[in-house]
């Protein structure tokens, strides 16, 4: 329990002041290759061969990188204002008028606020929205404000829904002109800022509804999206070198769920399944594969590494994902743990 | 900003007999449709047949044989529960055929009780979870001039609607966006689920209110259908720079003095012969 009357330990602020609870923070490694804005960037390229494009936000263009767009496209950029029940409802409203619009803010609020907007509005109707949102999961040390440690469990039930959890600035490069391409509204938890590069090494490309085995391994199957795909990417490489071989399955699309290879990875015996998944443990990717497992008759031994079910901690970001199991170290403790 | 001077003279394609058969016809299609289920927002479809009869016959463009001609009007219904109150336009209007009133609110019915997109033609949005519409209007409207269309969307919404702070946040937007071609449409009924609009949420004085959110506004007797179309002229012709929208006053049940006179309620219980006793008197005051 959290004592707001206890004071600080201030013999250690020195050291506390090099980090920081800021709401942007870069969850690249120091060593990461990054490119910048990989949204923004792919969604101008699509718009020069997509009249029907559009760019909406509510007043968070610069913290969702779609600045980029509106700066190379002014007259096809909407500015919304801090009114996100209006965003979802005016982007059901161009896309009535056949116009693809891509409308972006905090994961938190499409979820949390404008949810019935999302619904009602665009998804009972299977309209073309896209919905791009920053901040998921734990992606910010500004407290529970700002932190969607619960946009999965809230939209997975939302029927038409497609949502996928990009890994890096490859995959969401490649995702934008994918959303454009599906018919039907999307919702994509989105990286911004300086994005990691991870996937080029793999032989990998986007697919909606398409999960991709990255690497092969004998005792340990990572079922994994977004960054923390990138995590087990990494904790794979350096549980080799404990002579633990781990197998990592990228499943990009949370809804709908590539349940065929799934249930083939998960299916070969004598490997320890581990969901990891940057979100709360009640209701995201985790429970999503336990549910197809149990389906189709897999007795796996299963893992999850997630978030609490919780109101998380500020903090900076790095102190954060030690904390809560979702930094490399945290990974490979956790799995050693379970082997 | 708000009118005050005296209506200017206006033509009409369509003379106020025609629109007051018209509306008669509009009020009969929907007893019908009540009298079927036994049930429905009977007193909000009686009260907003004069709106819907200026909108669809004197308002609006649209073709009857091709509900999504891109050249026309949108109409949108915010409030999805005075749905049987716009089939009776849609059927007056000869887009939905007179002949499926008795499906009304039937399993597998084009005409369910809700207004839906996907079920019927003419109905543009699903409405329903209220304070939706002026939001998707906003981006309709915004639509319609990324095609440069002449096109106007009007919007229909409830006084309860005025609760709903996206309404708000949709009509801050029009004024930002200096939406000309959006016409909004308020049905003060004065009367919500729990009660008296104006006593559960105080939305008066609404007219100062959309004026000061940089609307062209006119407050109009929602039953006079004279001030109704000269109200939709200027609304459609004047040259303010923004939305615009004209705030209806009218009378739950209209057109039925029983029901009318009757303790006025959300939803109008009418008892199971009282619905042809309605369309009597509604016949024995007909219009010429």
């Amino acid at each position: 329990m959290r004592d707001k009357y206890r004071r600080p330990d201030l013999s250690q602020s020195g050291a506390a002041r090099l980090r920081t609870s800021a709401m942007i923070a870069s969850i690249a490694d120091a060593q990461d290759e990054t490119r910048q804005a990989p949204f923004g960037e792919a969604l101008v390229k699509l718009a020069a061969e997509r009249p029907e494009v559009v760019g909406m936000t509510a007043d968070l263009a610069k913290y969702t990188d779609l600045h980029v767009f509106a700066k190379a496209y002014p007259d096809r950029f909407y500015q919304m204002g801090m009114a996100e029940q209006l965003l979802m409802g005016a982007a059901a409203g161009l896309a009535r008028e056949g116009f693809i619009p891509f409308a972006t803010t905090y994961a938190v609020f499409a979820s949390r606020r404008a949810y019935d907007f999302i619904a009602m509005a665009i998804a009972e109707e299977n309209l073309n929205v896209k919905i791009a949102c920053a901040l998921p999961g734990l992606t910010t040390g500004y407290g529970p404000s700002h932190q969607a440690t619960e946009d999965l469990a809230i939209f997975r039930g939302m029927p038409n829904l497609t949502i996928i959890d990009p890994c890096d600035a490859l995959e969401i490069e490649q995702a934008v002109p994918a959303m454009a391409d599906h018919a039907g509204p999307v919702y994509m938890r989105l990286l911004r800022g300086k994005v990691p590069v991870v996937l080029d090494r793999y032989d990998y490309r986007f697919e909606i509804g398409r999960a991709k085995r990255l690497v092969d391994g004998s005792d340990v199957l990572f079922i994994s999206s977004g960054l923390m795909t990138m995590r087990v990417l990494k904790a794979a490489e350096r549980l080799a070198t404990d002579r633990i071989s781990a197998a990592v399955l990228h499943v990009p699309t949370i809804k709908p769920l590539d349940e065929a290879t799934i249930v083939a990875e998960a299916g070969k015996p004598g490997r320890l399944v581990v969901v990891a998944e940057n979100h709360s443990i009640v209701g995201g990717l985790g429970e999503a594969v336990a549910g197809v497992l149990m389906r189709n008759g897999i007795a796996a031994r299963f893992r999850q590494i997630a978030l609490p079910d919780a109101f998380l901690d500020a903090g900076a970001l790095p102190t954060l994902h030690d904390r809560y199991g979702l930094s490399v170290d945290a990974v490979m403790t956790t799995v050693k743990a379970w082997l | 900003m708000t009118v005050q001077d005296p209506p200017a003279p206006v033509s009409r394609a369509i003379s106020n007999a025609s629109l007051a058969q018209r509306a008669y016809r509009i009020r009969r299609h929907a007893l019908l449709m009540g009298e079927v289920q036994g049930q429905g927002y009977i007193a909000q479809a009686l009260g907003i047949a004069d709106v819907l009869a200026v909108s669809y016959f004197h308002a609006m463009t649209y073709r009857a044989d091709d509900p999504e001609w891109e050249g026309r009007d949108r109409f949108l219904l915010s409030i999805g529960h005075y749905a049987i109150a716009l089939y009776a336009a849609l059927i007056e209007a000869a887009i939905i055929p007179e002949e499926e009133i008795p499906t009304y609110g039937a399993d597998d019915s084009r005409l369910p009780m809700s207004g839906m997109a996907a079920y019927t033609p003419g109905m543009e949005i699903t409405g329903g979870s209220l304070g939706q519409g002026l939001p998707i209007a906003i981006g309709v409207a915004l639509g319609l001039r990324r095609k440069s269309l002449g096109s106007f969307v009007y919007t229909l919404f409830s006084d309860g609607e005025l609760d709903e702070g996206a309404t708000w946040e949709a009509a801050m937007s029009a004024s930002t966006h200096r939406l000309a071609n959006l016409i909004g449409i308020v049905d003060v009924n004065n009367m919500q689920a729990d009660g008296p609009s104006t006593g559960i949420m105080a939305f008066e004085p609404l007219g100062p209110k959309f004026e000061a959110f940089g609307w062209f506004v006119q407050r109009v007797d929602g039953n006079d259908l004279d001030a109704l179309t000269t109200a939709f002229d200027r609304a459609r012709h004047h040259d303010w720079p923004g939305p615009r929208i004209v705030i209806c006053d009218t009378k739950m049940g209209r057109g039925v003095p029983f029901l009318e006179a009757r303790e006025r309620n959300h939803f109008l219980n009418v008892g199971p012969e009282e619905w042809s006793q309605a369309l009597e008197v509604l016949d024995a005051a007909r219009p010429l």
